[in-house]
């Protein structure tokens, strides 16, 4: 047994952070928060070029071979920064849908593409109703063998407004599938988000034509492919953690009031500690699960589950405390803690918040 | 990272689960970890604390020049695991075990240690800690027990309170003090104190449980030879965090193990005990959501004291991430206490009765109060994190 990261695996880590501080830093989140479309190229190709598009891609495809471990640990730096970018709906909610449903010359052509940094995805899961649920789904796909077209309208889409392609989940005549289309083929309109960093988009298909990626009731291997998605997002949320924990801790041995550094009270101090264990929970079950899903583990989804739940309720009570520590400057919309709260909210409730994920793991203990 | 046993830690284990299998009774852990009578416990903690001696487990930390097992962090980890698992109870003589025995290991003279480390592994001598007194709890160091010098031996006089294991213990690690003219943590002095001399008076304090596991402790013209002084005179206080170091390090680990197995006998329970309007507890969705969140809970504390060990193989250190666990376990096993408690309906509102299997959670419920106070409490904790491992200015 060894429960730490490897060499290599630190090493990811600390030049993913030194590489992400230089190019963007939460000041690239904030330039960004009135940009029109939120998105550098230039920071794209920069990634490519370091292989983080395929870092959990098989070499095979033109990746680096590696596991949801590694891409957790990049996604954890990206949290940090709240980077603004569509890395998490490529590579962490869409790729792991396409590896897994689709078959060998799509996977081959399409992971390929986002390996080299030529094609950005995103994942269209959601409708009108708000909830994160395969019953809610309605948007339908009609067709047999290559020829399918989708109809409906997909919302609260991450990244939707920059994507190539988009994988839509939809209702066939026996389940849910998962279908991918060209982004060019549909009707998209950003939506004013929560999160400006990562703004949702609403897509709207009408009968689009579809490539079937795996069978007409994949809800199964899709909700696998969600567990990544979920690890990922936990992931971010553990960066965000701890990103706000520290800087709330650097404010509390700062700030001086009645004549001492606020750190000193212990009302402050052990609101400090309680962001501690919440950012190491946070980091300890997502580095869990994304072990336990690159390994098979039979207990993989529960612990995705687990890690969803626990790293991104931990992520958003950290923030909590975090702007209280802060007190007024921590409310105000030029401080930067505002960003990480909504990073952390929308790692929150993208695919669920945490009542859904909690009910996951009732069923599966 | 790896969470599977290697084959060399795979073999280990299959020893570990079959020692438990054939050292503890048959059907062991499927129903009440209760004896009849409080005798008749102590009479089978004894027992079993010779058998791990006998099987070369007590001591499994312990240097192997000690008569330890010098066993490597992860056995020690397989073991607690294997433990858990077995649901094993902790031996008669864990005072001396985890906190006495490696003190004197780090602080005592080589005649020292001749003299009391083989009967703590044995369980000949069970130990107990004289540690808080009435007055000083969290602030341990304003502690007022004196001990005054006549002839060769220290004369002792103080009381000393929530003393585990008193009424039944041969020595104890006392601090009393000897200098009352400094500073209040440099006065004070750690003593090796025979439990039998003259003037020790043991009066047992019954909890909230309506048990007695600990006593007051009259101290009154006890004398303590000067030999029995463990490290230097007034050097007290810095021998007696090693053993509180060592009192959060070994509890932490097993905590977290501990909490897990009891979070799938909760589950068990949730499954079985009937839900007003039908069906079982479990089907209650805020039961559910309840349990789930234990579940968070007590993974994230496993995980994080995993990830302590690890950085401990590497540095010798332990990790911030375990000085975290004892908090985490109080709460999280106070709110599985009481959730427990409402599952059983109108068994929660006895303390008895014909249902030992519903007993068991009352008595786990109210026992788990005191989670958050011994050994530390969640307050003092929180001082530790924040000062030691945030590095945030000390409160005034």
């Amino acid at each position: 047994m060894e429960f730490g990261l490897s060499e290599d695996q630190q090493t990811l880590k600390k030049s993913a952070r030194e590489f992400l501080e230089g190019e963007a830093g939460i000041a690239l989140a904030r330039r960004m928060l009135e940009h029109e479309s939120g998105f550098e190229p230039s920071l794209w190709t920069h990634m490519a070029e370091l292989g983080w598009m395929g870092i959990a891609i098989p070499e095979s495809e033109g990746g680096l071979g590696l596991g949801m471990l590694e891409l957790s640990l990049l996604l954890e730096e990206m949290g940090r920064v709240a980077l603004p970018s569509p890395y998490f709906s490529t590579v962490a909610l869409a790729v792991p849908v396409v590896a897994s449903l689709a078959d060998a010359a799509t996977r081959s052509e399409v992971l390929g593409a986002v390996a080299a940094g030529e094609r950005k995805l995103t994942l269209a899961y959601a409708e009108a109703s708000g909830a994160f649920d395969p019953a809610a789904i309605e948007a339908a796909a009609q067709g047999s063998g290559d020829l399918w077209t989708v109809t409906g309208t997909k919302m609260f889409v991450p990244d939707a407004h920059l994507a190539d392609q988009i994988v839509v989940l939809a209702r066939t005549g026996v389940g849910v599938g998962a279908f991918l289309v060209q982004a060019a083929d549909c009707e998209i309109s950003q939506n004013e988000s929560l999160d400006r960093t990562r703004r949702l988009g609403t897509v709207t298909l009408g009968g689009v034509a579809a490539r079937p990626l795996g069978g007409e009731d994949a809800w199964a291997e899709i909700e696998r492919a969600l567990d990544r998605a979920a690890v990922g997002l936990a992931a971010e949320a553990t960066g965000v953690a701890d990103a706000v924990m520290s800087m709330s801790v650097a404010y509390a041995k700062e700030r001086q009031q009645f004549g001492r550094a606020i750190g000193s009270f212990q009302a402050v101090s052990h609101t400090c500690a309680d962001m501690l264990v919440a950012a190491e929970s946070a980091r300890s079950t997502t580095y869990y699960a994304a072990w336990a899903i690159d390994e098979g583990a039979p207990d993989a989804p529960r612990a995705a589950a687990t890690a969803k739940a626990a790293a991104t309720t931990g992520a958003m009570r950290v923030c909590e405390d975090g702007i209280q520590v802060h007190g007024g400057i921590g409310f105000t919309w030029e401080h930067d803690m505002h960003l990480w709260y909504r990073r952390a909210k929308l790692c929150e409730l993208l695919l669920g918040p945490a009542t859904v994920w909690r009910e996951r793991i009732a069923s599966l203990l | 990272m790896d969470f599977r046993d290697t084959p060399e830690e795979a073999s280990f284990r299959k020893e570990v689960r079959a020692w438990f299998q054939a050292n503890l009774p048959e059907g062991w852990g499927s129903t009440s970890l209760y004896m009849e009578s409080p005798d008749k416990r102590i009479e089978f903690l004894r027992d079993f604390q010779r058998k791990l001696y006998e099987g070369g487990w007590a001591g499994l930390s312990w240097p192997k020049e000690y008569g330890g097992r010098g066993a490597t962090l992860i056995e020690q980890v397989i073991f607690s695991q294997e433990a858990a698992r077995a649901k094993a109870p902790q031996p008669l003589g864990v005072i001396g075990l985890g906190m006495a025995g490696p003190t004197i290991i780090a602080h005592g003279t080589d005649e020292q240690k001749r003299r009391y480390l083989a009967k703590i592994l044995s369980g000949e001598e069970i130990w107990c800690q004289g540690f808080s007194e009435p007055g000083s709890g969290s602030d341990l160091a304003s502690l007022k027990a004196t001990a005054v010098l006549d002839g060769d031996a220290y004369v002792v006089n103080g009381q000393k309170v929530w003393t585990s294991y008193a009424h039944i213990a041969d020595w104890c690690i006392l601090l009393a003090r000897t200098d009352n003219t400094g500073p209040k943590h440099s006065g004070i002095t750690y003593f090796l104190m025979d439990m039998h001399a003259p003037g020790v008076e043991v009066r047992p304090l019954r909890q909230i449980t309506g048990d007695a596991q600990f006593n007051e402790l009259f101290l009154t013209d006890v004398r303590i030879p000067k030999e029995n002084i463990l490290g230097e005179i007034n050097d007290g206080w810095r021998i007696a965090m090693t053993t509180l170091l060592h009192e959060r390090g070994t509890l932490g680990f097993a905590l977290a193990v501990a909490g897990g197995v009891a979070l799938d006998e909760l589950v068990a329970f949730a499954k079985t005990a009937p839900r007003a309007g039908g069906g079982v507890a479990y089907d209650d969705p805020v039961v559910r959501q309840r349990i789930a969140k234990l579940h968070e809970e007590v993974q994230a504390n496993l995980l994080n004291n995993y990830r302590a060990l690890a950085t401990m193989m590497k540095t010798g250190i332990p990790g911030p991430e375990g000085s975290l666990s004892k908090l985490m376990f109080s709460e999280t096993n106070q709110e599985l206490g009481k959730l427990a408690v409402e599952i059983a309906g109108g068994y929660g509102l006895l303390e008895a009765g014909e249902r030992p299997d519903v007993a068991r959670w009352q008595y786990a419920h109210l026992r788990a109060r005191g989670n958050s106070i011994e050994a530390g409490t969640s307050e003092i904790l929180r001082n530790i994190i924040a000062e030691r491992v945030l590095g945030l200015p000390k409160h005034k």
